[in-house]
């Protein structure tokens, strides 16, 4: 044993150890897993910024209402799917169902001549119909929602096609569905009636999640299913209710779709299904249920096509927003994981 | 030992639970009074966890009656129990976690602002469940919580525990159930955990303990119940029945005395 001299500091007790200030890591992690929507805020005025630069065309407000107008369809999709992602679950049928209900509310229209209140209601209908099924399959069967919207893809898919018979619809000008295709114009921002019905959208899911006792059921939900059964919340009910008000959303995805290829083509919105989950999960809400914001889903959607946009404007081969989109994917999810692991 | 004269707030009567084949619980009574704690003891099968289960209306008795203060009552689910006032601590605590405290506190039974926010928007008023929340913290003299805004995964096991306790303190009014709530916790955050179990007795609740852990149940309850093979083999005080006599119940190697 030596004698401790005097210029040696003793070794550190626990209790001061468990008081030292926070890492920089430490309150970037705090500060990520109160607000999942930052990282996707900060990657989106970054995306901007570097697109502003190398082409000042970007800015213009003629350019930023073109990609309102581009996010519109998906990211009012991405707004149902936030919801059923929140419930840990995951819907690939969802673009699907869009593009049937658009094609219902086309066809009553014009093969049927049924005014197109009447005709977007029944549109909108099935839009909820098949999302009611959905949801009845993951909580009555009790199938994991990854196959329940596996095969629902393939039928909703199926039934669009034979309904649709090879045909794509185009409603007269002046239509009533076309509502939402208008354009609203804002001094020299060119938005839709559809931009700002996927804003309302927002606003109201967003509301609802935030404020309301529904809203915070589906977190405790999503974030574990046996704790929240136990407290007494109506497992069964919130899920259910999750898949049709993102049917609901769906018909809103449907509406504004219609407005943007002048009616209802079974061939439009091939890639939605993906695009919806793209924007949800680079918009910071985690798959495994019970994280996210629904405003984030809205970034994500930007995100997309800011760099769909960007890229094209600063001549680069459009395979590089595939590219981009991909990583920005993974990215998301290594974020996710990251705010996920927190220990006492 | 006080008030065990008078209707007791809580009591089973002959219950029975048949799962398949298995035979859960066999004709068990259990009687519980304002202020106790009553430990519930027995081997893996004993019946423990279907006894509570059937207290707090997670699962309904095949036979056998249950009754609140004195009155009949049937628990076809948790809420039904809660609303006769019967709160429980489950083992895996039923807190989700990235959920802050005063959230979890309030989960399922949330309180709506006034006025037509809450009415025709159906609001929540944030700010007084957290006041409550605060409120309810300190009435049970709980001082690891600290910031009701934490999320719950941030917290420690005990502190975890502690949020689940004063949930069911706060609207337990008359019943507070605990499952092996120190099963994974350290010495330390033991010793925290009893002592909420002893303020929630002192302010008049009736406690039920459940509990492998045979020293813990020794130092709080006042009464203990020893279940063997899905049936009540006898009740037991700390004073009068050492820790030993009580295994030696439990696992049939003795039978309880006269």
């Amino acid at each position: 044993m030596t004698v401790q001299t005097g210029d040696q500091a003793p070794p550190p007790s626990a209790e001061e150890l468990l008081n030292r200030p926070p890492t920089l890591g430490q309150r970037v992690h705090a500060v990520l897993h109160r607000q999942p929507a930052l990282s996707p805020a900060i990657v989106l005025v970054l995306a901007c910024v570097a697109f502003g630069l190398l082409n000042d065309r970007f800015f213009r407000l003629e350019n930023l209402s073109l990609v309102a107008q581009q996010v519109a369809v998906v990211g009012s999709l991405a707004a149902g799917q936030t919801l059923i992602i929140l419930t840990a679950g995951i819907d690939l049928s969802i673009g699907a169902v869009m593009v049937l209900a658009s094609l219902v509310m086309s066809k009553l229209a014009f093969d049927e001549g049924l005014p197109g209140v009447p005709a977007l209601l029944v549109g909108a209908a099935i839009a909820v119909a098949a999302e009611t099924v959905n949801g009845l399959l993951v909580t009555q069967i009790k199938l994991p929602p990854f196959i329940v919207t596996l095969g629902t893809l393939s039928v909703f898919t199926a039934i669009t096609l034979i309904y649709a018979q090879g045909q794509t619809v185009s409603l007269p000008p002046g239509a009533f569905l076309l509502w939402s295709g208008k354009t609203v114009s804002i001094g020299s921002l060119h938005l839709t009636n559809g931009v700002l019905m996927m804003i309302a959208l927002y606003g109201v899911i967003g509301f609802a999640l935030r404020y309301t006792a529904w809203g915070r059921h589906l977190y405790a939900v999503g974030d574990d299913l046996e704790a929240a059964s136990l407290t007494g919340i109506s497992v069964k009910r919130v899920l259910l209710s999750a898949y049709m008000v993102a049917g609901l959303a769906t018909a809103v995805a449907a509406w504004i779709l219609v407005g943007r290829v002048g009616g209802g083509d079974p061939n439009s919105g091939l890639n939605a299904n993906l695009e919806s989950i793209t924007a949800v999960v680079i918009g910071g809400t985690s798959l495994f249920g019970g994280r996210g914001v629904v405003l984030g889903s809205l970034i994500g959607a930007f995100i997309v096509q800011v760099f769909d946009n960007g890229l094209a404007l600063a001549g680069y081969d459009p395979n590089y927003q595939v590219l981009a989109v991909g990583l920005l994917v993974i990215a998301a999810v290594s974020v996710d994981q990251w705010i996920r692991s927190v220990r006492a | 030992m006080t008030g065990m004269t008078g209707t007791p707030v809580l009591e089973a009567k002959g219950l029975v639970k048949v799962f398949g084949r298995v035979v859960g619980l066999d004709d068990v009574d259990l009687a519980l009074h304002s202020g106790e704690v009553l430990g519930v003891i027995g081997d893996n099968g004993a019946g423990k966890s279907t006894l509570i289960k059937c207290l707090s209306g997670a699962l309904v008795p095949d036979a056998g009656e249950i009754f609140v203060d004195g009155r009949p009552v049937t628990f076809k689910r948790p809420q039904d129990a809660r609303e006769a006032g019967i709160e429980t601590v489950y083992q895996t605590l039923a807190v989700a976690p990235a959920m802050d405290i005063a959230s979890n506190l309030f989960l399922a039974r949330e309180i709506r602002r006034k006025g037509p926010l809450g009415s025709v928007l159906r609001m929540l008023d944030t700010r007084e469940m957290r006041h409550q929340a605060r409120e309810h913290i300190n009435r049970l003299g709980i001082r690891t919580l600290q910031n009701i805004n934490q999320a719950v995964e941030t917290l420690s096991g005990g502190q975890r525990q502690a949020v689940a306790v004063a949930r069911a303190g706060a609207f337990g009014s008359k019943v507070v159930i605990l499952d092996e709530p120190t099963a994974a916790l350290g010495v330390r955050e033991t010793g925290q955990v009893l002592n909420l179990v002893r303020d929630l007795r002192d302010q008049g609740l009736a406690v039920i303990l459940i509990s492998h852990n045979m020293p813990n149940v020794f130092e709080v309850a006042d009464r203990i119940q020893i279940q063997r093979l899905g049936a009540r083999v006898g009740v037991v005080t700390p004073k009068t029945h050492s820790m030993a006599e009580a295994v030696a119940i439990m696992t049939g190697a003795q039978e309880l005395g006269p």
